[in-house]
Protein backbone atom coordinates (compact mmCIF):
# COMPACT_ATOMS: atom_id res chain seq x y z
CA UNK A 1 0.00 0.00 0.00
CA UNK A 2 1.45 3.62 -0.52
CA UNK A 3 1.03 6.39 1.10
CA UNK A 4 -1.61 8.29 -0.56
CA UNK A 5 -3.55 4.99 -0.26
CA UNK A 6 -3.49 4.99 3.71
CA UNK A 7 -4.79 8.68 3.45
CA UNK A 8 -7.62 7.84 1.66
CA UNK A 9 -8.59 4.95 3.75
CA UNK A 10 -7.95 7.14 6.77
CA UNK A 11 -10.47 9.86 5.18
CA UNK A 12 -12.74 7.00 5.03
CA UNK A 13 -12.96 6.10 8.41
CA UNK A 14 -12.81 9.93 9.57
CA UNK A 15 -15.83 10.44 7.20
CA UNK A 16 -17.74 7.12 8.50
CA UNK A 17 -17.35 8.11 12.65
CA UNK A 18 -18.49 11.18 11.22
CA UNK A 19 -21.42 10.37 9.54
CA UNK A 20 -22.87 8.29 12.78
CA UNK A 21 -22.09 11.43 15.01
CA UNK A 22 -24.09 13.60 12.61
CA UNK A 23 -27.45 11.24 12.75
CA UNK A 24 -26.59 11.02 16.47
CA UNK A 25 -27.26 14.61 16.85
CA UNK A 26 -30.00 14.31 14.88
CA UNK A 27 -32.10 13.26 17.91
CA UNK A 28 -33.07 17.17 18.85
CA UNK A 29 -33.81 19.96 17.14
CA UNK A 30 -31.10 22.24 18.69
CA UNK A 31 -28.06 19.50 17.76
CA UNK A 32 -29.31 18.69 14.33
CA UNK A 33 -27.63 21.37 12.20
CA UNK A 34 -24.21 20.99 13.71
CA UNK A 35 -24.50 17.42 13.15
CA UNK A 36 -24.82 18.11 9.46
CA UNK A 37 -21.90 19.94 9.74
CA UNK A 38 -19.76 16.97 10.75
CA UNK A 39 -21.58 14.65 7.90
CA UNK A 40 -20.50 17.77 5.29
CA UNK A 41 -16.98 17.78 6.74
CA UNK A 42 -16.85 13.92 6.87
CA UNK A 43 -18.12 13.89 2.54
CA UNK A 44 -15.50 16.33 2.14
CA UNK A 45 -12.96 14.19 3.76
CA UNK A 46 -13.76 11.33 1.37
CA UNK A 47 -13.68 12.85 -1.49
CA UNK A 48 -10.54 14.41 -1.28
CA UNK A 49 -8.70 11.18 0.19
CA UNK A 50 -10.45 9.77 -3.33
CA UNK A 51 -8.92 12.26 -5.61
CA UNK A 52 -5.71 12.04 -3.67
CA UNK A 53 -5.40 7.96 -3.32
CA UNK A 54 -7.34 6.23 -5.85
CA UNK A 55 -4.72 6.35 -9.18
CA UNK A 56 -7.02 9.14 -10.90
CA UNK A 57 -5.11 9.19 -14.28
CA UNK A 58 -8.37 11.48 -16.18
CA UNK A 59 -9.65 14.72 -14.47
CA UNK A 60 -12.29 15.82 -17.45
CA UNK A 61 -14.75 13.57 -16.61
CA UNK A 62 -14.66 14.35 -12.64
CA UNK A 63 -14.08 17.93 -13.22
CA UNK A 64 -17.37 18.35 -15.41
CA UNK A 65 -19.62 15.58 -13.63
CA UNK A 66 -19.04 17.41 -10.23
CA UNK A 67 -19.47 21.37 -11.64
CA UNK A 68 -22.49 19.84 -13.44
CA UNK A 69 -23.82 17.98 -10.56
CA UNK A 70 -22.86 21.06 -7.70
CA UNK A 71 -24.87 23.58 -10.71
CA UNK A 72 -27.65 21.64 -10.10
CA UNK A 73 -27.91 20.40 -6.98
CA UNK A 74 -27.20 23.92 -5.57
CA UNK A 75 -30.35 25.03 -7.68
CA UNK A 76 -32.42 22.71 -6.22
CA UNK A 77 -31.12 23.41 -2.41
CA UNK A 78 -32.02 26.99 -2.93
CA UNK A 79 -35.03 27.05 -4.88
CA UNK A 80 -37.50 23.94 -3.48
CA UNK A 81 -40.40 25.10 -2.05
CA UNK A 82 -41.35 23.48 1.32
CA UNK A 83 -44.03 21.90 0.05
CA UNK A 84 -42.53 19.99 -2.96
CA UNK A 85 -40.68 18.45 -0.30
CA UNK A 86 -41.46 14.98 -0.83
CA UNK A 87 -41.26 15.27 -5.01
CA UNK A 88 -37.51 16.48 -4.57
CA UNK A 89 -36.83 13.98 -1.93
CA UNK A 90 -38.12 11.32 -3.97
CA UNK A 91 -35.94 12.38 -6.81
CA UNK A 92 -32.72 12.24 -4.84
CA UNK A 93 -34.01 8.58 -4.06
CA UNK A 94 -33.83 8.24 -7.76
CA UNK A 95 -30.25 9.90 -8.21
CA UNK A 96 -28.99 7.85 -5.43
CA UNK A 97 -30.10 4.63 -7.09
CA UNK A 98 -28.99 5.52 -10.30
CA UNK A 99 -25.29 6.48 -9.33
CA UNK A 100 -25.32 3.37 -7.59
CA UNK A 101 -26.99 0.94 -10.93
CA UNK A 102 -24.12 2.96 -13.03
CA UNK A 103 -20.74 2.09 -10.83
CA UNK A 104 -22.14 -1.39 -10.94
CA UNK A 105 -22.43 -1.17 -14.67
CA UNK A 106 -19.61 0.19 -14.96
CA UNK A 107 -17.39 -2.59 -12.23
CA UNK A 108 -19.32 -4.89 -14.75
CA UNK A 109 -17.70 -3.46 -18.27
CA UNK A 110 -14.01 -2.80 -16.51
CA UNK A 111 -13.57 -5.61 -14.33
CA UNK A 112 -16.10 -8.39 -15.38
CA UNK A 113 -13.85 -11.15 -16.07
CA UNK A 114 -11.91 -11.00 -12.78
CA UNK A 115 -14.73 -11.07 -10.25
CA UNK A 116 -14.99 -13.78 -7.86
CA UNK A 117 -18.88 -15.45 -7.32
CA UNK A 118 -19.63 -13.11 -4.34
CA UNK A 119 -18.48 -9.86 -5.88
CA UNK A 120 -20.70 -10.84 -8.40
CA UNK A 121 -23.57 -12.09 -6.42
CA UNK A 122 -23.43 -8.56 -4.36
CA UNK A 123 -22.99 -6.64 -8.02
CA UNK A 124 -25.93 -7.91 -9.24
CA UNK A 125 -28.04 -6.70 -5.97
CA UNK A 126 -26.43 -3.58 -6.78
CA UNK A 127 -27.69 -3.18 -10.58
CA UNK A 128 -30.86 -4.57 -9.16
CA UNK A 129 -31.66 -2.78 -6.48
CA UNK A 130 -30.42 0.49 -8.16
CA UNK A 131 -32.04 0.39 -11.42
CA UNK A 132 -35.53 -0.69 -9.77
CA UNK A 133 -35.08 2.07 -7.44
CA UNK A 134 -34.43 4.87 -9.91
CA UNK A 135 -37.66 4.09 -11.63
CA UNK A 136 -39.60 3.40 -8.87
CA UNK A 137 -38.58 7.01 -7.32
CA UNK A 138 -39.63 8.69 -10.50
CA UNK A 139 -42.86 7.71 -10.72
CA UNK A 140 -43.38 8.58 -7.38
CA UNK A 141 -41.97 12.12 -7.69
CA UNK A 142 -44.29 12.06 -11.20
CA UNK A 143 -47.50 11.06 -9.12
CA UNK A 144 -46.42 13.38 -6.03
CA UNK A 145 -45.73 16.60 -8.37
CA UNK A 146 -49.37 15.36 -10.00
CA UNK A 147 -47.62 14.79 -13.29
CA UNK A 148 -48.47 11.18 -13.08
CA UNK A 149 -52.17 10.35 -12.24
CA UNK A 150 -51.95 10.11 -7.95
CA UNK A 151 -54.67 7.11 -7.95
CA UNK A 152 -53.61 4.13 -7.91
CA UNK A 153 -52.92 2.40 -11.59
CA UNK A 154 -53.97 -1.18 -11.62
CA UNK A 155 -55.69 -3.77 -14.17
CA UNK A 156 -56.96 -7.36 -14.28
CA UNK A 157 -53.40 -9.35 -13.91
CA UNK A 158 -51.28 -7.38 -12.52
CA UNK A 159 -49.85 -9.25 -9.76
CA UNK A 160 -49.57 -12.08 -12.11
CA UNK A 161 -47.15 -10.04 -14.72
CA UNK A 162 -45.41 -8.27 -11.50
CA UNK A 163 -44.71 -11.64 -10.43
CA UNK A 164 -43.26 -12.88 -13.79
CA UNK A 165 -41.45 -9.34 -14.17
CA UNK A 166 -39.63 -10.67 -10.76
CA UNK A 167 -39.10 -14.05 -11.66
CA UNK A 168 -37.20 -13.04 -14.87
CA UNK A 169 -35.39 -10.71 -13.35
CA UNK A 170 -34.26 -13.16 -10.58
CA UNK A 171 -33.73 -16.08 -12.85
CA UNK A 172 -31.53 -13.66 -14.96
CA UNK A 173 -29.33 -12.63 -12.06
CA UNK A 174 -28.35 -16.31 -11.34
CA UNK A 175 -28.07 -17.46 -14.47
CA UNK A 176 -25.44 -14.20 -14.54
CA UNK A 177 -23.81 -15.23 -11.57
CA UNK A 178 -23.48 -18.56 -12.22
CA UNK A 179 -22.10 -18.15 -15.79
CA UNK A 180 -20.45 -14.54 -15.78
CA UNK A 181 -19.58 -14.96 -19.52
CA UNK A 182 -23.32 -14.75 -20.30
CA UNK A 183 -23.24 -10.89 -20.61
CA UNK A 184 -27.11 -11.04 -22.29
CA UNK A 185 -28.39 -12.05 -19.15
CA UNK A 186 -26.54 -8.89 -17.06
CA UNK A 187 -28.30 -6.97 -19.30
CA UNK A 188 -31.49 -8.45 -19.55
CA UNK A 189 -31.64 -7.90 -15.52
CA UNK A 190 -30.90 -4.38 -15.68
CA UNK A 191 -33.51 -3.82 -17.58
CA UNK A 192 -36.21 -6.13 -16.17
CA UNK A 193 -35.51 -4.10 -12.68
CA UNK A 194 -35.85 -0.97 -14.91
CA UNK A 195 -39.33 -1.94 -15.78
CA UNK A 196 -39.91 -3.69 -12.42
CA UNK A 197 -39.81 -0.86 -10.95
CA UNK A 198 -42.29 1.33 -12.61
CA UNK A 199 -44.54 -1.94 -12.00
CA UNK A 200 -43.47 -1.47 -8.41
CA UNK A 201 -44.93 1.73 -7.75
CA UNK A 202 -47.71 2.69 -10.07
CA UNK A 203 -50.59 0.54 -8.34
CA UNK A 204 -49.59 2.58 -5.30
CA UNK A 205 -51.92 5.72 -3.98
CA UNK A 206 -50.70 8.89 -3.25
CA UNK A 207 -52.37 8.56 -0.21
CA UNK A 208 -49.97 5.74 0.74
CA UNK A 209 -46.56 7.75 -0.34
CA UNK A 210 -45.24 8.04 2.90
CA UNK A 211 -44.21 4.48 2.95
CA UNK A 212 -43.15 3.88 -0.56
CA UNK A 213 -40.70 7.17 0.11
CA UNK A 214 -39.52 5.52 2.88
CA UNK A 215 -39.09 2.28 1.21
CA UNK A 216 -37.62 4.05 -1.79
CA UNK A 217 -35.56 5.31 0.65
CA UNK A 218 -34.59 1.86 2.11
CA UNK A 219 -34.07 0.23 -0.94
CA UNK A 220 -31.68 3.55 -2.07
CA UNK A 221 -29.09 3.02 0.94
CA UNK A 222 -28.87 -0.91 0.45
CA UNK A 223 -28.07 -0.50 -3.51
CA UNK A 224 -25.43 2.23 -2.31
CA UNK A 225 -24.14 -0.65 0.25
CA UNK A 226 -24.14 -3.14 -2.11
CA UNK A 227 -21.79 -1.01 -3.75
CA UNK A 228 -19.62 -1.27 -0.90
CA UNK A 229 -19.41 -4.81 -0.84
CA UNK A 230 -18.76 -5.05 -4.60
CA UNK A 231 -15.70 -2.51 -4.34
CA UNK A 232 -14.40 -3.51 -1.06
CA UNK A 233 -15.33 0.03 0.37
CA UNK A 234 -16.44 0.39 4.53
CA UNK A 235 -17.67 3.87 4.24
CA UNK A 236 -19.68 2.22 1.04
CA UNK A 237 -20.99 -0.25 3.30
CA UNK A 238 -21.68 2.13 6.45
CA UNK A 239 -23.30 5.18 4.78
CA UNK A 240 -25.60 2.84 2.49
CA UNK A 241 -26.65 0.79 5.46
CA UNK A 242 -27.22 3.29 7.69
CA UNK A 243 -29.58 5.14 5.10
CA UNK A 244 -31.33 1.74 4.33
CA UNK A 245 -31.97 0.61 8.19
CA UNK A 246 -33.61 4.67 8.40
CA UNK A 247 -34.94 4.16 5.50
CA UNK A 248 -36.41 0.52 6.62
CA UNK A 249 -37.56 2.11 9.98
CA UNK A 250 -39.66 4.80 9.06
CA UNK A 251 -41.32 2.07 6.32
CA UNK A 252 -42.21 0.71 10.11
CA UNK A 253 -43.40 3.55 11.44
CA UNK A 254 -45.23 4.67 8.65
CA UNK A 255 -47.08 1.29 8.13
CA UNK A 256 -47.73 1.17 12.24
CA UNK A 257 -49.24 4.65 11.98
CA UNK A 258 -51.48 3.51 9.11
CA UNK A 259 -52.35 -0.11 11.14
CA UNK A 260 -51.26 -1.98 7.30
CA UNK A 261 -48.91 -4.78 6.40
CA UNK A 262 -45.71 -3.45 3.64
CA UNK A 263 -47.76 -6.29 1.89
CA UNK A 264 -50.79 -4.63 2.08
CA UNK A 265 -49.28 -0.91 1.01
CA UNK A 266 -47.29 -2.62 -2.07
CA UNK A 267 -49.97 -4.76 -3.48
CA UNK A 268 -53.25 -3.73 -1.75
CA UNK A 269 -53.95 -0.60 -4.84
CA UNK A 270 -55.65 1.57 -1.34
CA UNK A 271 -57.34 4.23 -2.88
CA UNK A 272 -59.07 2.67 -6.32
CA UNK A 273 -63.05 2.39 -6.23
CA UNK A 274 -63.68 1.39 -2.52
CA UNK A 275 -66.41 3.43 -2.26
CA UNK A 276 -69.19 0.77 -2.02
CA UNK A 277 -67.66 -0.52 1.34
CA UNK A 278 -68.18 2.44 3.30
CA UNK A 279 -70.78 2.86 6.02
CA UNK A 280 -73.67 4.93 4.96
CA UNK A 281 -73.15 7.47 7.70
CA UNK A 282 -76.17 9.46 7.86
CA UNK A 283 -77.47 12.96 8.47
CA UNK A 284 -76.15 16.05 7.20
CA UNK A 285 -73.05 18.40 7.31
CA UNK A 286 -73.63 21.89 9.12
CA UNK A 287 -72.01 24.58 7.53
CA UNK A 288 -70.36 27.39 9.33
CA UNK A 289 -70.07 31.26 8.74
CA UNK A 290 -67.04 32.76 9.16
CA UNK A 291 -68.02 35.19 11.56
CA UNK A 292 -69.48 32.48 13.72
CA UNK A 293 -65.98 30.59 13.53
CA UNK A 294 -64.16 33.28 14.56
CA UNK A 295 -66.45 33.74 17.24
CA UNK A 296 -65.69 30.42 18.56
CA UNK A 297 -62.63 30.46 18.31
CA UNK A 298 -61.79 34.10 19.84
CA UNK A 299 -63.98 32.49 22.87
CA UNK A 300 -62.02 29.15 23.33
CA UNK A 301 -60.06 28.29 25.85
CA UNK A 302 -58.05 25.87 24.32
CA UNK A 303 -57.56 25.26 20.35
CA UNK A 304 -55.84 22.75 18.92
CA UNK A 305 -55.22 22.60 14.84
CA UNK A 306 -54.95 19.56 12.87
CA UNK A 307 -53.59 19.89 9.72
CA UNK A 308 -53.38 17.57 6.76
CA UNK A 309 -51.92 17.54 3.38
CA UNK A 310 -54.76 19.65 2.08
CA UNK A 311 -52.93 22.38 4.08
CA UNK A 312 -49.93 21.77 2.08
CA UNK A 313 -51.64 21.94 -1.19
CA UNK A 314 -53.26 25.27 -0.14
CA UNK A 315 -49.96 26.35 0.73
CA UNK A 316 -51.67 27.04 3.87
CA UNK A 317 -48.99 27.12 6.22
CA UNK A 318 -48.17 30.73 7.37
CA UNK A 319 -52.03 31.69 7.20
CA UNK A 320 -52.63 29.05 9.60
CA UNK A 321 -49.71 30.23 11.99
CA UNK A 322 -51.10 33.96 11.46
CA UNK A 323 -54.38 32.81 12.31
CA UNK A 324 -52.45 30.61 15.72
CA UNK A 325 -50.66 33.95 16.69
CA UNK A 326 -53.58 35.60 16.66
CA UNK A 327 -55.43 33.55 19.18
CA UNK A 328 -52.57 33.27 21.31
CA UNK A 329 -52.93 37.24 21.62
CA UNK A 330 -55.77 37.25 23.14
CA UNK A 331 -55.06 34.60 25.57
CA UNK A 332 -56.36 31.08 23.83
CA UNK A 333 -53.83 28.24 24.13
CA UNK A 334 -52.94 26.91 20.73
CA UNK A 335 -51.52 23.74 19.69
CA UNK A 336 -51.04 21.78 16.84
CA UNK A 337 -51.72 18.01 16.51
CA UNK A 338 -49.62 16.34 13.85
CA UNK A 339 -50.42 12.66 12.77
CA UNK A 340 -47.37 10.43 11.20
CA UNK A 341 -48.87 9.83 8.19
CA UNK A 342 -50.11 13.26 7.47
CA UNK A 343 -49.04 14.79 4.56
CA UNK A 344 -46.89 12.80 1.21
CA UNK A 345 -43.85 11.90 4.07
CA UNK A 346 -42.43 11.11 7.26
CA UNK A 347 -42.87 14.73 9.10
CA UNK A 348 -43.88 16.56 6.18
CA UNK A 349 -46.65 18.93 8.27
CA UNK A 350 -43.22 19.23 11.00
CA UNK A 351 -41.49 20.96 8.18
CA UNK A 352 -44.38 23.13 6.56
CA UNK A 353 -45.36 24.72 10.02
CA UNK A 354 -41.57 25.15 11.00
CA UNK A 355 -41.56 27.30 7.63
CA UNK A 356 -43.88 29.43 8.82
CA UNK A 357 -42.52 29.74 12.18
CA UNK A 358 -44.30 27.87 14.34
CA UNK A 359 -41.97 26.90 17.18
CA UNK A 360 -41.64 23.05 17.63
CA UNK A 361 -42.73 23.08 21.56
CA UNK A 362 -46.11 23.83 19.74
CA UNK A 363 -46.41 20.67 17.79
CA UNK A 364 -47.57 17.36 19.24
CA UNK A 365 -47.32 14.01 17.95
CA UNK A 366 -50.60 12.06 18.01
CA UNK A 367 -49.97 10.32 21.50
CA UNK A 368 -49.29 13.79 23.46
CA UNK A 369 -52.55 15.37 22.33
CA UNK A 370 -55.06 12.58 21.97
CA UNK A 371 -55.96 12.59 25.96
CA UNK A 372 -55.83 16.66 25.68
CA UNK A 373 -58.96 16.57 22.80
CA UNK A 374 -61.71 16.14 25.42
CA UNK A 375 -60.48 19.28 27.13
CA UNK A 376 -60.18 20.98 23.86
CA UNK A 377 -63.00 23.85 22.92
CA UNK A 378 -62.83 24.06 19.13
CA UNK A 379 -60.24 21.69 17.21
CA UNK A 380 -59.41 23.19 13.52
CA UNK A 381 -58.79 20.70 10.81
CA UNK A 382 -57.39 21.83 8.23
CA UNK A 383 -57.53 19.69 4.96
CA UNK A 384 -56.94 16.19 6.86
CA UNK A 385 -59.38 13.58 6.60
CA UNK A 386 -58.64 9.94 7.13
CA UNK A 387 -56.10 10.54 9.50
CA UNK A 388 -59.47 12.01 12.40
CA UNK A 389 -61.93 9.58 10.73
CA UNK A 390 -63.54 8.20 13.84
CA UNK A 391 -64.59 5.01 12.39
CA UNK A 392 -61.13 3.74 12.20
CA UNK A 393 -61.72 3.20 16.00
CA UNK A 394 -65.75 2.32 15.60
CA UNK A 395 -66.57 0.50 12.75
CA UNK A 396 -64.58 -2.86 12.53
CA UNK A 397 -65.90 -3.54 9.05
CA UNK A 398 -63.73 -0.06 7.99
CA UNK A 399 -60.51 -0.34 5.63
CA UNK A 400 -59.43 1.65 7.98
CA UNK A 401 -60.00 -0.14 10.90
CA UNK A 402 -57.32 -0.11 13.63
CA UNK A 403 -55.76 3.12 12.14
CA UNK A 404 -54.58 5.10 15.15
CA UNK A 405 -56.49 8.36 14.25
CA UNK A 406 -56.42 11.91 16.32
CA UNK A 407 -59.36 11.53 18.35
CA UNK A 408 -60.91 15.34 17.19
CA UNK A 409 -64.26 14.18 17.69
CA UNK A 410 -63.71 13.70 21.69
CA UNK A 411 -63.56 17.81 21.44
CA UNK A 412 -66.18 19.90 22.10
CA UNK A 413 -66.80 21.12 18.64
CA UNK A 414 -64.98 20.67 15.48
CA UNK A 415 -64.46 23.17 12.83
CA UNK A 416 -63.54 21.12 9.58
CA UNK A 417 -61.70 23.41 6.68
CA UNK A 418 -62.59 21.55 3.49
CA UNK A 419 -62.23 22.76 -0.25
CA UNK A 420 -65.64 21.34 -0.87
CA UNK A 421 -68.41 18.16 0.00
CA UNK A 422 -65.87 15.88 -2.08
CA UNK A 423 -64.35 12.55 -0.22
CA UNK A 424 -61.43 12.65 0.54
CA UNK A 425 -58.41 11.02 -1.65
CA UNK A 426 -59.00 7.86 0.08
CA UNK A 427 -62.88 7.89 -1.48
CA UNK A 428 -64.00 6.97 2.50
CA UNK A 429 -67.13 8.26 4.04
CA UNK A 430 -65.98 10.40 7.28
CA UNK A 431 -68.40 10.01 9.79
CA UNK A 432 -66.75 13.11 11.54
CA UNK A 433 -68.09 15.38 8.93
CA UNK A 434 -71.53 14.65 10.34
CA UNK A 435 -71.24 14.59 14.17
CA UNK A 436 -73.41 16.92 15.93
CA UNK A 437 -70.20 19.02 17.42
CA UNK A 438 -68.82 19.01 13.72
CA UNK A 439 -68.91 22.16 11.56
CA UNK A 440 -67.93 22.64 7.96
CA UNK A 441 -66.45 26.08 6.82
CA UNK A 442 -66.02 25.54 2.66
CA UNK A 443 -62.96 26.99 0.92
CA UNK A 444 -59.67 27.13 -0.04
CA UNK A 445 -57.89 26.54 3.29
CA UNK A 446 -55.59 29.73 2.66
CA UNK A 447 -58.06 32.42 2.11
CA UNK A 448 -60.41 30.80 5.04
CA UNK A 449 -57.31 30.77 7.43
CA UNK A 450 -56.48 34.31 6.56
CA UNK A 451 -60.34 35.09 6.62
CA UNK A 452 -60.96 34.02 9.45
CA UNK A 453 -57.59 35.85 10.66
CA UNK A 454 -59.15 38.83 10.22
CA UNK A 455 -63.00 37.88 11.72
CA UNK A 456 -60.85 37.35 15.10
CA UNK A 457 -59.13 40.58 15.01
CA UNK A 458 -62.53 42.14 14.72
CA UNK A 459 -64.41 40.46 17.42
CA UNK B 1 -12.99 -10.38 -2.81
CA UNK B 2 -11.31 -12.97 -0.61
CA UNK B 3 -12.99 -14.58 2.17
CA UNK B 4 -11.34 -12.69 4.74
CA UNK B 5 -12.54 -9.64 3.10
CA UNK B 6 -15.58 -11.05 3.08
CA UNK B 7 -16.07 -11.56 6.53
CA UNK B 8 -14.85 -8.52 7.57
CA UNK B 9 -17.09 -6.82 5.00
CA UNK B 10 -20.35 -8.98 6.40
CA UNK B 11 -19.03 -7.90 10.32
CA UNK B 12 -19.10 -3.80 9.26
CA UNK B 13 -22.37 -4.18 7.85
CA UNK B 14 -24.23 -6.01 10.58
CA UNK B 15 -22.29 -3.92 12.92
CA UNK B 16 -23.30 -0.62 11.00
CA UNK B 17 -27.45 -1.84 10.46
CA UNK B 18 -27.26 -2.09 14.22
CA UNK B 19 -25.68 0.96 15.21
CA UNK B 20 -28.33 2.56 12.05
CA UNK B 21 -30.87 1.36 14.68
CA UNK B 22 -29.86 2.25 17.64
CA UNK B 23 -29.71 5.83 16.32
CA UNK B 24 -32.45 6.37 14.31
CA UNK B 25 -34.73 5.53 16.67
CA UNK B 26 -34.08 8.05 18.46
CA UNK B 27 -34.84 10.70 16.09
CA UNK B 28 -37.90 12.44 17.30
CA UNK B 29 -40.78 12.72 14.66
CA UNK B 30 -40.54 16.17 14.42
CA UNK B 31 -37.05 15.79 12.93
CA UNK B 32 -38.31 12.50 10.21
CA UNK B 33 -38.05 14.66 6.73
CA UNK B 34 -34.79 16.05 7.50
CA UNK B 35 -33.44 13.02 8.70
CA UNK B 36 -34.71 11.27 5.25
CA UNK B 37 -32.98 14.25 3.16
CA UNK B 38 -30.31 14.00 5.52
CA UNK B 39 -29.50 10.12 5.10
CA UNK B 40 -29.91 10.26 1.14
CA UNK B 41 -27.39 12.85 1.43
CA UNK B 42 -25.22 10.72 3.23
CA UNK B 43 -25.50 8.02 0.42
CA UNK B 44 -24.68 10.24 -1.86
CA UNK B 45 -21.17 8.79 -0.98
CA UNK B 46 -21.38 6.36 -3.70
CA UNK B 47 -19.90 9.49 -5.34
CA UNK B 48 -16.65 8.31 -4.41
CA UNK B 49 -17.10 4.75 -6.00
CA UNK B 50 -18.03 7.64 -9.14
CA UNK B 51 -15.13 9.31 -9.26
CA UNK B 52 -13.19 5.99 -9.55
CA UNK B 53 -15.40 4.67 -12.19
CA UNK B 54 -14.90 8.35 -14.32
CA UNK B 55 -11.66 9.08 -13.83
CA UNK B 56 -9.43 5.63 -12.87
CA UNK B 57 -7.63 3.54 -15.70
CA UNK B 58 -9.88 0.57 -17.47
CA UNK B 59 -7.81 -2.97 -17.33
CA UNK B 60 -9.67 -3.28 -21.13
CA UNK B 61 -8.74 -0.71 -23.22
CA UNK B 62 -12.02 -0.97 -24.91
CA UNK B 63 -14.28 -0.70 -21.58
CA UNK B 64 -12.24 2.61 -21.09
CA UNK B 65 -14.78 5.36 -22.79
CA UNK B 66 -17.54 4.18 -21.54
CA UNK B 67 -17.10 3.26 -18.34
CA UNK B 68 -15.99 7.17 -18.03
CA UNK B 69 -19.19 7.99 -19.58
CA UNK B 70 -21.11 5.93 -17.03
CA UNK B 71 -18.82 7.64 -14.29
CA UNK B 72 -19.53 10.96 -15.74
CA UNK B 73 -23.37 10.39 -14.60
CA UNK B 74 -22.96 8.55 -11.81
CA UNK B 75 -20.74 11.50 -10.82
CA UNK B 76 -23.10 14.32 -11.62
CA UNK B 77 -26.45 12.24 -9.80
CA UNK B 78 -24.39 11.96 -6.92
CA UNK B 79 -22.93 15.84 -6.61
CA UNK B 80 -26.23 16.49 -7.09
CA UNK B 81 -27.80 14.27 -3.76
CA UNK B 82 -24.56 15.11 -1.79
CA UNK B 83 -25.12 19.03 -3.03
CA UNK B 84 -28.88 19.44 -2.75
CA UNK B 85 -28.82 17.08 -0.12
CA UNK B 86 -26.99 18.97 2.22
CA UNK B 87 -28.20 21.94 1.13
CA UNK B 88 -31.90 21.62 1.54
CA UNK B 89 -30.96 19.68 5.04
CA UNK B 90 -29.55 22.48 5.78
CA UNK B 91 -32.40 24.70 4.97
CA UNK B 92 -35.05 22.87 6.87
CA UNK B 93 -33.01 22.43 10.15
CA UNK B 94 -32.31 25.88 10.10
CA UNK B 95 -36.68 26.09 10.46
CA UNK B 96 -36.27 23.94 13.76
CA UNK B 97 -33.96 26.48 14.96
CA UNK B 98 -34.58 27.35 18.69
CA UNK B 99 -37.00 30.87 18.20
CA UNK B 100 -40.05 33.08 19.70
CA UNK B 101 -42.87 33.27 17.21
CA UNK B 102 -42.04 36.18 15.42
CA UNK B 103 -38.87 36.36 15.46
CA UNK B 104 -37.83 36.52 11.98
CA UNK B 105 -38.44 39.97 10.18
CA UNK B 106 -36.35 39.05 7.16
CA UNK B 107 -38.94 36.23 6.30
CA UNK B 108 -42.13 38.25 7.52
CA UNK B 109 -40.69 41.00 4.76
CA UNK B 110 -39.88 38.43 2.04
CA UNK B 111 -43.55 37.65 2.35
Amino acid sequence: MTLTSYFMEATYLIASILFILALKKMSHPETARRGMFLAEGGMFAAIVGTLVGAHIVTWVWIIAGLALGSIIGAWMAVSVPMTAMPQRTALSHAFGALAAALVGVGEFLVHANEMTVVTRGALGFEVMLGALTTTGSLIAAGKLQGVIAGKPIQFRGQNALNLIIFLSMTASFFYFWIHPEAVVFFYAMLGLAFVFGVMLVIPIGSADMPVVMSLLNSYAGLAAAATGFVLSNNVLIIAGTLDGFSGFILSVLMCKAMNRSITNVLFGGFGAVIAEATSNAGGVMREISLDDAAMQLAFANRVVFVPGYGLATAQAQHACRELGELLEGRGVSVKYAIHPVAGRMPGHMNVLLAEANVPYSSLYEMEQINPEFPSTDVAVVIGANDVVNPDARDNPKSLIAGMPILEVDRAKSVIVLKRGQGRGFSGLENPLFFKPCTTMLYGDAKSSLSHLAQAVQHV
Amino acid sequence: MNPAVLIASVYVFALAAFLGYQVISRVPPLLHTPLMSATNAISGISLIGSLVLAGAAAELPKAQLPAHILGFVAVTAATINVVGGFGITDRMLKMFGKRKPQANPAKEAAK
